[in-house]
């Protein structure tokens, strides 16, 4: 269970404060959306879970089954079970796709004190994930990242979130710069990890993934806060009258 | 893969001091006098039981340096040497001269072992490591053993001491010793004429594709001792060898000099891949003790359609001072030089190479990867030039250069130089710091902040390590991780 | 380890000469140049430009006086012009621009010694004979926060086969725009050094242009010094066709922090010219911009010397500073000697530099030709092109316009 409460946040620098009070419980099992405005504060809440250095905590907490996130580098909330699939997944030159997936499995495994993967196992796992996601061979063996065009990045994304088998996976934007095709591999692909002990936080600002991943509950950011939560239906109506109800309201 | 994960787990075990080939021999050591002077010149020779000519080429030599003064343009700075204050020459006593390994000082061949270089024939054979190599092993002074030598005499390929090759092949030494790096070339070689004591020669006939990889591998043991080694290979037309050479040095307080000279030599269409991985002994992390590398390599494109390879991975020595250079003089001969070049706590590298292009239709390539950390000075020097006839030649030269921490220093001095209308040198450089961002994205999926750095700087040199035979990459790869040890966090 | 006392040469002998009549205050100048003599080779800053070999000879001293015409290229540009007659500057003192004030004094000549110089501080040869020689320097002062939208013109004329030496002090203060374009002109056998140093403010902004149409047979060496205040823009231009030997150096230095330099050059070199161009970026605080671009055009015999420095201290993170050298030799016996360079102490940084010396692209003028343009036709299109990367780069559109004509008529030249 991930639990965030009166989360404040403001830039490193102190310039800008971006979550004012977040509060947000996201149950195993559960699939909760986040939708919201442009500069709502949506993807901020994902690097600050996930523990990008970037952001400066002025108050609150963020729990992961009792444990508080914020103590711990990223590496360690990585081994605790988060997961952040990047809107923009960064390349790494030089450094094969393989041999990365290799070196951040093992890593986690190590964190918890588990034994390292076989190369055997290793390689059948990456091979049956990568098929299911129409990845071919030949990209495994390419620069992380490297040349990949849009799409392939955000798969490449889900393959790497099925191998590390998250407990709370976050979904930054996954659907921004994908067609339609690309958008069904990939909502495929995480609706295959749906589990009752593994949850999802899927950030977007447009209800068209939500027709794919269907979540149990959608919720409403405006500036740094949750202003409404309710289930599957709410994301239609955002889709009909727009956020601005919601961006007036906050303001008045 | 396989060596990523060797890399992090090296990483992870390792202390803060890192440098794991620091321990030392105790041996019973035939000695020179402490010094330098025309006596010792003729004291080495002597122990060598070298002939007059070469005495009397050394002593010119010493002559010479003797007017001559220290280069200053580098980017590095020790105090004044006193070169009175070493020792010229230092070798095992057991079984000076040992025929077969069973005659070798078991002393000295643990020493191997620990270093983890096989000498055992039979342990090569039964598949200790993964290919035959053959090894000429310097120690101090002296080459202890040169294995493979019989089986490489079969194919009519040369592969021993230069001692012995100075007494049982003199016509050949004679008549490629110092025509590539000319005895007043600069002072270190010159230095390196008077008083070197042993080294490799090589020699490959014509036609000949030697059958597995040559190395050598040079050991500095004794206190106080210069090693100055002098290595020799020869390709003649149409032939090809890969050799490589590796060094270590115990962890001591004080200095030690280490001013080698190598020459290669191609005729027609032959080629040499010369692969080095360099890990003296780097001093401690406030910069005491450590080598002095100060070495010369050239190789000399004779022939046409002849190649020379320098590969480097350097990332041992208090001071490294080094550039490979090749002397692209037949016609549409080709040069490359690739390497990677790693400085942490106060080490200092000024390092790169010379591409002369003398022939037509010449082509050159240099890929140089520099890594500064901690307090460290790490400078690429290179220069390329287009003589009047070098019609049609080509240079392309990347360098990059990667910053860890902000005590550190990355430099890159190139020099162009063309006289040649049809000549086309395109040079580019960058100097940057590992992302904040592929950081944190590495992070995220886990890895440590010493094993993120450790992968992304596998990647940034990959280009280079794939240059290296596969052994030597997968060590290579190892090395450069220990050396970056303590850079992060 | 014989130490050898070279010989003098003619030129050094007669500099030494000339340093007899040396006034007391500019005597600590000559004497550090005096003690180390002209460079050589052996000197790394002039491992190129081997003055103790290239300069032959050290011209009589000017006596000032002599009338030139009032006719210069920059007509058309209604400056603003200071004319400096074989070192003496003289300008119409009725109609001065507002906010700019200039005199004239007989003050000590920074030469790398003062404890802010820009200059190198161990000495550079060309700057120690100006600090020696020069008579009076020329002061030219902006106002706090004046915006002079018309250019300055510093018009150096050397009249004879003499030497002459000017410097320029300029003093941009807060929030001031200057634009201030040098051109030289020489008779045969003149041999002018002039020093140009600028002090920038904050929020200033200074675009300074440098260009040599001395003769083919006159020596020219000028150096620009420039120190820049948080959040100023400089500029600096430098184009080349004349002289048998000359040399320019740049040692600029950022101060202030968010600032942005600008500096391009574009020489075209025939006939046995030897022409250098040396610059200095000192990028020593933090959050600093500076692009560099240079285009040589060599043909005939001529030497081009490019030697370009970024130099990033300990502390100046997130600087970013990008240099580009480029050299199209037209003929074999022509040379390009090229030394890009990065000094770089501090990691958050962004810095390249790229360097390419090569002939035309054959399947460009092939295109071109195919279309039907003859062959010297393509090639001046393809080197207007060229040299109008760095031309580009010149804030001021009437100057850019002239040197792009002048461009145009050096290639139609070469036939």
């Amino acid at each position: 269970m991930l639990e965030i409460r009166n989360l404040h946040v403001a830039i490193e620098d102190g310039s800008k404060k971006i979550l004012n009070g977040l509060d947000l419980t996201i149950h195993n099992g559960e699939v909760a959306a986040i939708m919201g405005p442009n500069g709502s504060g949506k993807s901020t809440l994902s690097y600050v879970i996930a523990g990008k250095p970037d952001y400066e905590i002025l108050d609150g907490e963020i729990l992961l089954d009792g444990e508080n996130l914020l103590d711990m580098e990223p590496d360690a909330r990585a081994a605790a079970g988060v997961f952040l699939a990047f809107q923009y997944p960064l390349e790494i030159p030089g450094v094969a796709t393989m041999t990365f997936l290799k070196a951040a499995m093992n890593a986690q495994s190590r964190a918890r004190g588990e034994g390292e993967l076989k190369t055997p196992d290793f390689m059948r796992r990456v091979k049956v994930g990568a098929e299911k996601l129409g990845i071919p061979q030949e990209m495994l063996r390419r620069g992380l990242n490297v040349g990949f065009s849009g799409g392939e990045k955000k798969r490449m994304e889900i393959l790497q979130m099925a191998l590390l088998e998250p407990s709370i996976a976050i979904l930054d934007e996954t659907d921004s710069g994908l067609d339609i095709d690309a958008l069904k591999i990939v909502s495929e692909g995480v609706n295959a990890l749906r589990s009752a002990d593994r949850s999802f936080l899927v950030i977007t600002h447009y209800q068209r993934l939500l027709n794919y991943i269907v979540p149990d509950t959608v919720h409403v950011m405006s500036k740094g806060r949750i202003v409404k939560t309710g289930g599957k239906e709410l994301a239609l109506e955002l889709e009909a009258n727009g956020y601005a109800d919601y961006v007036s309201d906050v303001a008045a | 893969m396989v060596a990523v994960k060797e890399t992090v787990e090296q990483v992870k075990t390792l202390d803060v001091d890192q440098y794991k080939y620091g321990f030392s021999t105790d041996l019973e050591v035939d000695k020179a006098p402490k010094g330098l002077s025309e006596d010792i010149v003729r004291f080495i020779s002597a122990k060598k039981g070298e002939p007059e000519w070469m005495l009397e080429w050394r002593l010119d030599a010493y002559k010479r340096w003797l007017t001559m003064t220290e280069p200053t343009w580098a980017r590095v700075h020790y105090p004044q040497i006193d070169f009175n204050e070493s020792y010229y020459y230092a070798a095992p006593k057991l079984n000076a001269a040992p025929k077969t390994l069973d005659e070798v000082d078991p002393a000295i061949l643990d020493a191997y072992k620990k270093l983890g270089i096989p000498l055992r024939e039979q342990e090569i054979l039964a598949g200790v490591t993964t290919s035959k190599v053959a090894v000429d092993a310097v120690f101090d002074s002296v080459s202890v053993v040169t294995t493979f030598k019989e089986e490489l005499k079969k194919a009519g390929v040369i592969f021993c001491s230069i001692s012995e090759a100075i007494k049982e092949h003199p016509e050949l030494v004679r008549k490629y010793l110092g025509t590539v790096v000319p005895v007043t070339d600069n002072y270190y070689a010159t230095l390196n004429c008077a008083v070197f004591t042993d080294g490799s020669f090589v020699y490959i006939p014509e036609g000949v594709r030697c059958p597995m990889e040559l190395s050598t591998y040079f050991r500095i043991n004794e206190k106080n001792t210069g090693q100055f080694e002098r290595t020799l290979i020869i390709a003649e037309k149409g032939s090809y060898v890969s050799y490589l050479e590796g060094c270590t040095a115990p962890q001591r307080d004080e200095n030690q000099l280490h001013a080698a000279v190598v020459e290669l030599v191609t005729m027609d269409d032959a080629e040499i891949k010369y692969s080095t991985v360099q890990n003296w002994y780097p001093g401690d992390a406030d910069g005491k003790g450590g080598i002095y590398n100060f070495v010369t390599k050239r190789g000399d494109c004779r022939g046409a359609n002849s190649k020379i390879s320098w590969t480097q991975v350097e990332t041992g020595s208090a001071i490294t001072w080094k550039y490979p250079s090749c002397i692209l003089r037949g016609d549409n001969s080709r040069g490359e030089f690739y390497s990677i070049a790693v400085s942490n706590g106060m080490q200092q590298v000024d390092s790169g190479t010379k591409m002369i292009h003398l022939g037509k239709n010449t082509t050159s390539r240099i890929i140089s990867k520099g890594i500064s950390a901690g307090r460290s000075q790490n400078t690429y020097r290179g220069q390329v030039s287009a003589h009047r006839k070098a019609s049609n030649a080509r240079n392309f030269t990347n360098c990059d250069s990667l910053l860890i921490g902000e005590q550190c220093g990355a430099h890159t001095v190139p020099y162009l130089e063309s006289k040649n209308a049809s000549a086309v040198f395109e040079h580019e450089a960058t100097t940057s710091k590992i992302s904040e961002e592929q950081m944190f994205y590495c992070r995220q999926r886990g890895l440590s902040a010493e094993e993120a750095t450790a992968l992304i700087v596998n990647g940034f040199v990959k280009d280079v390590l794939q240059q290296l035979p596969m052994e030597f990459a997968v060590e290579a790869q190892k090395l450069i991780s220990i050396s970056l040890e303590g850079s992060v966090g | 380890m014989a130490s050898v006392t070279p010989l003098k040469t003619s030129a050094e002998l007669a500099l030494i000469a000339q340093g007899a009549s040396v006034p007391a205050l500019r005597q600590p100048a000559f004497e550090r140049f005096a003690a180390a003599g002209l460079p050589h080779r052996r000197i790394e800053a002039y491992h190129y430009t081997d003055l103790r070999a290239l300069l032959k000879d050290a011209p009589p001293l000017a006596k000032a006086g002599a009338a030139v015409s009032s006719v210069s290229v920059l007509d058309e540009l209604d400056a603003f012009v200071v004319t400096v007659v074989d070192g003496q500057p003289t300008w119409a003192k009725g109609d001065a621009v507002a906010g700019v004030s200039i005199s004239l004094k007989g003050d000590a000549a920074d030469d790398g010694l003062a404890a802010d110089s820009v200059f190198p501080k161990d000495g550079d040869p060309i700057v120690a004979l100006n600090a020696a020689f020069v008579d009076q320097t020329l002061h030219l002062s902006v106002a706090d926060g004046a915006q002079i939208d018309k250019p300055v013109h510093l018009r150096f004329v050397t009249t004879g086969a003499v030497s002459a030496y000017a410097r320029v002090v300029v003093e941009i203060a807060d929030g001031a725009k200057l634009t201030l374009i040098e051109t030289h002109e020489s008779a045969t056998g003149a041999l002018a050094n002039s020093v140009v140093e600028a002090v920038v403010g904050d929020d200033a902004h200074f675009d300074h242009m440098r260009i040599n149409l001395v003769d083919p047979q006159a020596t020219l060496l000028t150096t620009f010094g420039g120190r820049m205040g948080a959040r100023s823009t400089v500029t600096s231009g430098n184009f080349v066709t004349g002289s048998a030997l000359s040399r320019h150096q740049v040692f600029l230095r950022f101060e202030g922090e968010g600032s942005n330099a600008t500096i391009s050059g574009a020489s075209l070199l025939k006939d046995r010219q030897h022409v250098d161009t040396t610059l200095v970026v000192d990028h020593a605080v933090p959050e600093c911009v500076s692009r560099e671009h240079f285009a040589h055009v060599l043909d005939g015999e001529a030497t081009g010397v490019f030697q370009g420095k970024i130099i990033v201290r300990p502390h100046a993170q997130q600087t970013d500073g990008k240099m580009m050298s480029r050299a199209v030799l037209l003929a074999d016996g022509a040379t390009m000697n090229n030394k890009p360079e990065l000094e770089i102490f501090a990691d958050d940084v962004q810095c390249g530099h790229g360097a390419t010396v090569g002939a035309l692209d054959d399947d460009l003028l092939f295109y071109l030709r195919a279309r039907g343009l003859p062959k010297a036709e393509a090639e001046a299109l393809m080197l207007q092109a060229f040299v109008g990367e760095a031309l580009e780069m010149i804030p001021h559109e009437g100057v850019r316009e002239m040197l792009e004509a002048m461009t145009e008529t050096w290639l139609k030249a070469r036939g």
